[in-house]
């Protein structure tokens, strides 16, 4: 064991979903021509003004209520000025003494499997700003002022995770999370979420917090458990060849995989908060709180709680269906539909993951519908069709859509229960492998497997296999006889 | 005023001022803050600052996207464009 | 033909209803004055799209009548913003910006048909008080062209006091629409903040500027606000209340008349605006004294909170997506400090750093949090007030119209407070929100004398109506410059 620990606190800016921006009337879609998505407001041009957008405040409760933290019956935005291109105002609205949400907390799953409370200090809106593109423009930088204005909630942790896994699950529980309650849409590579890092090391033990860096803009899993890991070590570095730990602020550089001084005119050593004197106080009234949280869904917490005890899922299916919501969505679905809820959650976990993870397709965009799925398991279950026709069945409502019993009807698939169809069968399969039959009566009953799949093949895989199986029985014993 | 002081609010107000210039401000920025300074003799204990005149509440503006963005109309009035970016020197991260 | 030159907008109003003048005449008469006048009142003037824009007054009130403005000249002070005609707000900064939107003041009247004939000159982006802060010169007062209008809404006041235009938009952070209309001998009026819709006009200090009109007389600036204010919902601040109503005259109000604000004024303004005050005994009312105690320190809590708040408002000034740009920049910083430095004048800097400073850290407690908890005590001394009167009777300006250089010199060596002290009776009212006009009530050494009406939050009614009388019963709102 080390004899140094970490202390590691993370704000993740989550960028909200909604269709304006939070002080204009401007898109928020992603991947616009450059500047096509700025209007007046957002380029602030001479003499615009700001107006809040409630869906933006209605995410923002959502999320305080979710997290169990205050949301403030009023609070305030202020001006944080600091000159850079992506910043058309010179100074960025945001909330310094008043935000929206104080407190909360999220349980993270640790790396030995137990569950750590992170408290939440904050959740404030602010804006975000645009982007400066390095591409070389005769040596110049170009300024695409498309995403300046969309609506950010900034969650800020406590200093409470102690290790780059921790902050990983942190942001992945996060992540969940946002996506659960629809204020985001989680897509980390077009930057819906984007995490700045403070990060210190101390003797294991001690109890003052050691002088901390603070590591921007890791907007990925793997980097921030990357830049993290590479900077706990440098710190711990420094400090054991006697330097010290300067305060400041660093970049991760992915390609090199090291963490490097900013050096941008975007840090400021003075900010200059004041309150925004365009915008009054925002008063949360009770009955937005009541419409706020009646929009919120079930939590991943409570999901996965729910499909271990009255399901019966284990831990692991459980945790694995709750991680992505949209997949907690279709598993929920197809369970309901199929009142089989671990049938359904192996063929999610199954057959439906592998087609998802094959075609590249969302979760929301599952070809073959969440009802037509639980149609399938109840077919399987009411012993209509058999497990291997279900599969091929599955391919074909995904590639090519219709309805199960319609199916199993046209295509002539349902499965072949009746005693004498299927003794038939066995007999003209005993007929025509006598060496087989005499393999098994000697007590080879390995054989018998290769009889039953003769039998299957025969009825085009339409016999009831477990009938097929209890006839050939009977029939190689009493023939026995 | 100090010369630093001057310094760093020219930095941070992203102004540059030649020498005579900067000297005339620092006179006028003097008698400024002697003005302002007049306030502290005011007993404010206990008085909740007022930003704004008017006891109001934010309106809150439904989620509709309204702008349609005519780019060539903005960037009119732009110094700078190329292929609809604003283009500035050379940004060091 | 030849209109009268200082007619009022009701005046205008009738002889278009009656067609003994055309909207285009009007026009045309009123753009010879100003191509002939000398005052440099104004920055822009559009002659083209005034004349087809009164050629179109003139097919409505050919089918319809006259109605509302349609037809009546008027001019926007340069800082508010107007669709496709150059809006400068008098600085280098934005001596090229033509905006692609209009002001909501400007859309209003517009649709509400008023003819634009130009932007007025003004002190830069508002911050002045003698309207010697612009980019495209000094305005010269017509009662004395070698004296200042006062400011920052220095190119309206001359143009209305002139006849130029019979009405104009002006705006007011610390007293720029009552200050110039005192010195022009024009009545002015400044609106509860929130009345008047911010949209489009290009702020100064968001939690006071507010936007009103000068014009002639108190029933002009009565027509001319129902056509300027009402609820914007692109202005957060605007408050969301009917317009303002037309209450029966009363008689045995209460008019409060400030002690402190008798302490150093001048005997001579002083007797003008005793005068005044026996003016209204006669018309029925009573004169209260009354005491503001905070008055003292709103000169500078203004000065803070106006500076901060512009010292924001002026960052966004970077030339990148509009405005002045540096050639050929070194490096970002050299773009922003060189663009900043060559578009901002003189006194924009020293706003943006008094305001810079005001929020800095180790400052901020001291200055702005200070000057926002005296701006509490100035609105509370105001409420108060108004508990035992219905409106407050106040001189406009310290002095009346001075020479120009008196208090700016060219080269910047003057005590730029002593400028500010302009300011000093027409600030409380601003830190407050309040509604307060400014009307002419005598006239000292050949120039004109004003005195503010103040009154309580969304009391514009009450202030017109007491104008009104006033200027039933005297006649200084007519005198008009020397030729």
């Amino acid at each position: 064991m080390s004899e140094w620990e970490s202390v590691i606190g993370l704000e993740v800016h989550v960028q909200l979903k909604t269709r304006s921006k939070i002080f204009s009337g401007a898109a928020t879609a992603f991947g616009a021509p450059p500047n096509t998505q700025a209007c007046a407001v957002d380029l602030a041009l001479p003499g615009v003004l700001p107006v809040l957008n409630a869906e933006a405040v209605r995410m923002a409760i959502v999320f305080g209520l979710a997290v169990e933290g205050e949301i403030a019956e009023r609070c305030r935005f202020d001006r944080k000025s600091y000159f850079y291109p992506d910043l058309p105002k010179g100074y960025q609205i945001s909330q310094l003494d008043e935000p929206i949400v104080a407190g909360g907390h999220l349980d993270v799953e640790t790396e030995d499997g137990s569950t750590k409370r992170i408290h939440l200090t904050r959740a404030h809106l602010e804006e975000d700003a645009g982007k400066s593109l390095h591409e070389d423009y005769d040596g110049k930088t170009g300024i695409d002022l498309n995403r300046a204005g969309t609506p950010l909630l900034e969650v800020v942790s406590e200093p409470e995770l102690a290790s780059p896994e921790e902050a990983g699950s942190y942001f992945r529980t996060l992540h969940t999370l946002v996506r659960t309650l629809g204020i985001c849409d989680g897509n980390l590579n077009e930057g819906s979420m984007r995490c700045d890092a403070n990060v210190s090391v101390r003797r294991r033990g001690a109890t003052d917090l050691g002088e901390r860096t603070e590591i921007k803009n890791l907007n990925s899993f793997r980097f921030l458990g990357k830049a993290l890991a590479f900077e706990i070590e440098r710190q711990i570095d420094v400090l054991e060849s006697g330097g010290r730990i300067e305060r400041q602020t660093l970049l991760y550089d992915a390609e090199r995989d090291e963490t490097r001084p900013m050096r941008g005119k975007e840090l400021s050593d003075d900010y200059r908060y004041f309150p925004d004197p365009d915008l009054l106080p925002v008063v949360v009234t009770p009955s937005m709180l009541d419409q706020a949280r009646a929009t919120i869904p079930e939590l991943p917490a409570a999901k996965r709680r729910r499909y271990v005890e009255e399901l019966g899922l284990t831990d692991y299916d459980a945790r694995w269906l709750t991680v992505d919501p949209d997949t907690a969505g279709y598993f929920d679905a197809a369970a309901a539909a199929s009142g089989q809820p671990k049938a359904a959650a192996n063929w999610v976990m199954g057959d439906v993951a592998a087609a998802v993870s094959r075609e590249e397709a969302g979760w929301t965009e599952i070809a073959v519908p969440a009802a037509q799925l639980g149609k399938l398991i109840e077919r399987i279950e009411d012993g209509s069709i058999s497990g291997k026709i279900a599969k091929s069945l599955f391919k074909t409502l995904w590639d090519d859509g219709g309805e199960v019993d319609a199916l199993i009807e046209s295509q002539g698939l349902k499965q072949v229960s009746d005693s004498d169809e299927i003794g038939a069968i066995v007999r003209q399969v005993i007929d025509a492998n006598p060496a087989q039959v005499e393999q098994v009566r000697a007590g080879k009953t390995r054989v018998l497997g290769f009889l039953v799949g003769q039998a299957m093949k025969a009825s085009g895989g339409k016999a009831n296999p477990r009938r097929v199986s209890e006839l050939l029985q009977e029939a190689l014993s009493a023939d026995g006889s | 005023m100090e010369a630093d002081l001057i310094d760093k609010l020219m930095r941070l107000a992203a102004l540059r001022l030649e020498a005579r210039e900067r000297e005339l401000l620092k006179d006028n920025l003097s008698k400024i803050v002697h003005l302002i300074d007049t306030m502290q003799s005011a007993d404010t204990d206990g008085v909740e600052p007022l930003d704004h005149p008017l006891d109001g509440v934010q309106p809150l503006r439904p989620d509709h996207v309204t702008e349609v963005v005519d780019r060539n109309r903005f960037q009119e009035v732009a110094p700078e464009v190329r292929d609809g970016l604003y283009l500035v020197p050379r940004v060091v991260e | 033909m030849t209109f009268p030159r200082f007619a009022t907008i009701a005046e205008m109003r009738s002889a278009l209803a009656s067609k003994t003048i055309s909207a285009v005449e009007l026009a045309r008469e009123h753009l010879d004055r100003i191509a002939a006048s000398d005052l440099n009142s104004f920055v822009t003037v559009c002659e083209d799209d005034a004349v087809a824009t009164a050629r179109e007054a003139d097919g409505h009130i050919g089918r319809h009548g006259q109605s509302g403005l349609v037809g009546v000249p008027v001019a926007h002070k340069d800082v508010f913003c107007t669709a496709g005609v150059r809006t400068t707000c008098a600085s280098r900064m934005l001596a090229g910006f033509v905006p692609p939107y209009d002001a909501t003041v400007v859309a209003r009247f517009r649709d509400s048909g008023a003819i634009m004939l130009g932007k007025t000159n003004m002190d830069e982006f508002a911050m002045g008080s003698s309207n010697e802060n612009s980019h495209f010169g000094s305005v010269s007062n017509p009662w004395d062209v070698t004296r200042v209008p006062g400011g920052s809404s220095g190119g309206s006041a001359a143009a209305v006091a002139a006849g130029l235009v019979p009405a104009a938009t002006a705006t007011d952070t610390g007293g720029s629409i009552r200050q110039p209309a005192a010195f022009c001998g024009i009545s002015g009026l400044k609106p509860t903040y929130g009345r008047v819709s911010r949209y489009g006009m290009v702020a100064f200090a968001s939690s006071l500027d507010q936007g009103g009109p000068m014009a002639r007389s108190a029933e002009d600036l009565r027509l001319l606000l129902q056509h300027m204010e009402g609820h914007d919902p692109l202005d957060s601040t605007s408050a969301d209340i009917g317009p303002t109503p037309r209450e029966a005259d009363r008689v045995g109000l209460r008019i409060g008349v400030v002690r402190e604000y008798g302490r150093d004024l001048d005997a001579r303004l002083a007797a003008t605006v005793d005068e005044a005050a026996a003016v209204f005994e006669r018309l029925g009312h009573e004169r209260v004294e009354i005491s503001l105690p905070h008055t003292t320190y709103a000169t500078a809590a203004y000065y803070v909170v106006a500076s901060a708040e512009a010292s924001t408002n002026l960052s966004r000034y970077d030339g990148v997506r509009y405005g002045h740009r540096a050639e050929s920049p070194n490096d970002l910083d050299d773009l922003y400090a060189r663009s900043r430095s060559e578009g901002f004048g003189a006194e924009v800097k020293r706003r943006i750093l008094t305001g810079t400073y005001a929020l800095s850290i180790g400052y901020y407690d001291a200055y702005y949090r200070k000057a926002q908890r005296l701006r509490r005590l100035i609105r509370q001394d105001f409420l108060d007030a108004f508990r035992s009167v219905e409106a407050i009777l106040a001189p406009a300006t310290p002095s009346t119209a001075f020479e120009k250089g008196a208090l700016l010199a060219p080269d910047e060596t003057k005590d730029p407070t002593v400028m500010y002290e302009q300011d000093v009776y027409t600030v409380p009212a601003s830190l407050a929100g309040l509604p307060a006009l400014s009307i002419p009530c005598g006239i000292i050494d050949g120039l004109p004398v004003g005195m503010q009406l103040i009154g309580p939050h969304f009391g514009e009614d009450r202030l017109l109506a007491l104008a009104e009388s006033f200027q039933q019963e005297t006649d200084w709102h007519q005198r008009t410059p020397p030729r």
